[in-house]
């Protein structure tokens, strides 16, 4: 069963923010001329602001803030924010793939920016409250 | 450099505990832009049976990498940080992060690889409470970029 694709907008504010929030000042993910040097196209998003954002989506779909037990990714593609006003989006997909023995569910999950996946083996065990 | 297989199976000495604050679990999840009510409000996280406001699922990652700096910054593993992309990112819960928790990590080096000129490490962090409550186990899979 699929369920209901989920889209977020990230700009370079939101990194900032995260940043701050998280304490993780790496300059890829605020300096266009840092990030360059190193061999990417631009600032591109924190990985743990992106699975954080997944994260988002997969509380949303379990109906319950609490409701992780598990949730894993692997990285795969930087996600690039331009900046510009609109910055960019990602589009978080999931199918259940089974309800456990013991009553939780697992997700398959899937994060897309510009059509590319950003994220491989992002799987997830929540509780489903509704 | 290759990463010296040896150091699978390491364990560290406990960090000093993370006193887990409601203000910045508020600040963390309006950070990724969470408004659900048992992240920023009490009586709504006691609603669901917990003492205080809830952590988002990928809140830990500030309090194991920090701890993990045991590892990275080890100089007899001489890891070079500048060379490191995050390769993969796993919790488990036992149950979710409080306000108010005050949280002890040990740090495991549990696999490492080298393929390709690059090194892959993959380590673990047992997040309990200073009662010895375990909280959440958290995997970081860092890969160490080869030269050229």
């Amino acid at each position: 069963m699929d369920l209901a694709p989920q889209t977020f907008r990230i700009t370079r504010a939101d990194l900032i923010r995260y940043a701050g929030a998280s304490g993780d000042f790496n300059p890829i993910h605020w300096s266009d001329r840092i990030a360059t040097k190193v061999g990417l196209p631009g600032v591109i998003a924190h990985g743990m602001f992106t699975m954080a954002l997944v994260g988002r989506a997969v509380t949303g779909w379990a109906g319950s803030p609490d409701a992780v037990v598990e949730y894993g990714v692997r990285f795969t593609r930087p996600v690039v924010v331009p900046d510009d006003d609109h910055g960019t989006e990602i589009e978080v997909r999931a199918t259940v793939r089974e309800v456990t023995e013991d009553g939780l569910t697992r997700l398959d999950l899937t994060a897309t920016c510009q059509g590319e996946k950003v994220l491989a083996q992002a799987r997830a065990l929540v509780r489903m409250s509704r | 450099m290759s990463l010296d297989p040896s150091f699978v199976g390491r364990t560290y000495p406990p960090t000093a505990p993370y006193q887990v604050g409601r203000e910045k679990i508020r600040e963390f999840a309006t950070a990724i832009g969470a408004t659900d009510a048992a992240y920023h409000d009490p009586d709504a996280a006691r609603a669901l049976g917990h003492p205080d406001v809830v952590a988002p699922p990928t809140f830990p990652i500030m309090i194991t990498m920090t701890a993990s700096r045991q590892i990275i910054e080890d100089p007899a593993l001489g890891l070079d940080y500048s060379r490191v992309v995050h390769g993969d990112q796993r919790f488990r819960y036992h149950r979710p992060v409080v306000a108010g928790d005050e949280l002890v990590c040990v740090n495991t080096v549990e696999e490492i690889t080298n393929r390709g000129g690059h090194g892959f490490l993959t380590t673990r962090t047992d997040v309990s409470t200073v009662a010895g409550e375990p909280v959440v186990t958290v995997w970081s899979k860092l890969v160490v970029r080869g030269e050229g």
